[in-house]
């Protein structure tokens, strides 16, 4: 805000008072309900766990060397892999819908943007439930498949690491979907008809102009399915029935079960850390993509 | 004839638009994907029977039950309690953070630290959040749940706002300070119209995520407090019954109509 110079000392108190106003309250309000619960967890990575629940603040670096047992690497291995399937699952159905949004005339454009976004307006636990209708051996998916003579038994899918799957990239496929559109939109036709000119065929244009031109949204689309999907602990108790733990469940545990909130504390922020690396990669390729396209 | 050719050339560039050709499998196959699990339980919800998922015949039977279940109905009014206390909290304090942020600095900090509770898993938050009450001995309750949607509805108002206070240059309040209106008359009267439609689908966004938030409400719910979510958690594990496919129905066409309506109010504000 460039301070102009005319008014005197009471313009100019005004001037200091009114951004402590407006930004104050907020800041405050955060730093008490943001600020020092992410502190608490912080500090609770140091901490020993307190025998109903709680800490006892004595140091201790216990925490961080049972994160590496194999228990534990197994559960990470899991939910890396499951988050990661349900990511390249969402991305291989979001960026052919994107595209197709992305050509559709301006008006029906909005339409199929609502249609995308309505779902995930929806319930959460109720979008979830609903695959436990489908999926379930007396369900409908059942009835086509042994109506169509696929299969000649009914045979459950849930309370697999399949469902797993499909309840995370039912959840988050919106979020894949919506930067992907903003990324596929903001191409110039111009450059893919030159391509094409030039004698690349489609395959060639696809790969070599407009996946590259994408990739930021690409990138931002799979972060957030990526994440989401490893801090979830609804759907891998739904549909997983228990049996898939991803580290959400993992971390839910230690704060309600369990009650141990110091090593519960090292996986969340384990998470945070991931989140943190993968949005600096974000802010990298962007940056390399704009420029690129400057240059 | 100019009218001619430019005409076909917008009718070309129309033609490159609507032609989809095998466009047109992803998106049909996506739409499916996303609704076809909530038509069956849409028409679930009509089944006659005891099963979720076994259709034995038409009927409004789990209407009926829906309507007398008392629990339910005091989750539902707990949950818009919480939902219109954080979204006044969240719309004040996230209206007066955008202002700010857009016409008194410009740390990217400040900015970055403005949007931290949306961007931060939500889980990271409730276990926070849970600590921190347990320090502080503050007993859990559907305030704790309140002000900790409050928290993470403030950051995604900042956004909205932010948003639009971007594409709005200072100079009309500017104009009205050289004028002579003091801060408070200039935010009122200049400031706070021109953000209108904004701070509307803010709070729009809040009241439907404050709803729906399952995860923080479900780390700081005190032991009685039951919100729909948590309500609906408990129905899907202890037992399904055809109940929830009617719940479920209903909330789908409540969802449905916020969107609709929102995005009506903010396409006819704007226009104006």
């Amino acid at each position: 805000m460039p301070t102009r110079s005319h008014g005197g000392l009471g313009a100019r108190l005004r001037r200091g008072v009114e951004p402590a106003v407006l930004l104050g309250p907020g800041l405050l309000f955060y730093a008490v309900l943001v600020g020092v619960p992410v502190g608490l967890v912080t500090g609770y990575m140091f901490a020993r766990r307190g025998r109903f629940g709680g800490v006892e603040w004595e140091l201790s670096l216990d925490n961080f060397s049972r994160v590496t047992d194999s228990v534990y690497l197994e559960v990470f291995r899991e939910s890396l892999g499951l988050a990661l399937v349900a990511t390249v699952i969402s991305l291989a159905i979001g960026y052919p819908t994107a595209y197709a949004i992305a050509k559709l005339p301006p008006r029906w454009r909005t339409v199929a943007l609502v249609l995308v976004v309505v779902p995930f307006w929806t319930n959460f636990l109720i979008r979830v439930y609903a695959w436990i209708v489908l999926l379930n051996s007396q369900g409908v998916l059942n009835d086509v498949l042994v109506g169509l003579g696929v299969v000649d038994e009914r045979f459950t899918l849930l309370y697999t690491p399949g469902a797993v799957v499909v309840g995370l990239v039912y959840s988050y496929l919106p979020l894949m979907i919506l930067p992907l559109y903003a990324a596929i939109e903001k191409i110039d036709d111009e450059l893919l008809e030159a391509s094409t000119d030039l004698g690349a065929g489609r395959v060639r244009t696809f790969l070599g102009v407009q996946l590259p031109l994408t990739l930021p949204g690409v990138v931002t689309g799979s972060i957030l399915v990526f994440v989401p999907s490893l801090g979830n602990f609804v759907v891998p108790e739904l549909l997983g029935g228990g049996k898939t733990v991803m580290v959400g469940n993992l971390i839910r545990d230690q704060f309600l079960k369990a009650q141990d909130w110091p090593f519960g504390s090292v996986l969340a922020m384990m998470v945070v850390v991931l989140l943190v690396l993968l949005f600096l990669g974000q802010a990298w390729v962007t940056r390399r993509v704009e420029g690129g396209a400057r240059a | 004839m100019p009218s001619r050719t430019a005409g076909r050339a917008a009718g070309r560039a129309a033609g490159r638009r609507t032609g989809l050709g095998w466009l047109w499998l992803p998106l049909g196959l996506c739409a499916l994907f996303l609704y076809l699990p909530i038509l069956v339980l849409v028409a679930m919800s009509f089944n006659g029977g005891g099963s979720a998922y076994r259709w034995d015949g038409f009927s409004f039977r789990w209407y009926a039950e829906l309507a007398r279940d008392s629990d339910l109905i005091e989750a539902v009014v707990t949950s818009l309690g919480i939902a219109t206390g954080a979204t006044a909290i969240a719309t004040v304090l996230g209206t007066l953070l955008a202002v700010g942020l857009a016409r008194h600095t410009r740390s990217k900090m400040l900015e970055a630290a403005a949007m931290a509770p949306a961007i931060l898993p939500d889980l990271v938050l409730a276990i926070g959040l849970l600590a921190f009450f347990y320090m502080a001995g503050i007993p859990k309750s559907a305030l704790t749940i309140l002000l900790a949607h409050a928290a993470f509805g403030t950051a995604f108002v900042v956004a909205v706002v932010r948003a639009r206070l971007a594409g709005s240059d200072a100079a009309l309040e500017e104009a009205s300070r050289d004028l002579g209106a003091g801060g408070f008359s200039t935010f009122v009267l200049v400031t706070l119209p021109s953000i209108a439609p904004a701070v509307v689908a803010g709070a729009l966004l809040v009241f439907t995520l404050s709803l729906d938030e399952f995860v923080i409400a479900y780390f700081t719910a005190g032991p009685t407090t039951e919100t729909l979510p948590i309500t609906v958690y408990a129905m899907v594990r202890t037992g399904v019954t055809p109940e929830i496919n009617a719940l479920a129905t209903v909330l789908v066409l409540i969802s449905v109509t916020v969107v609709v309506v929102a995005a009506r109010a903010v396409r006819r504000t704007e226009k104006s």
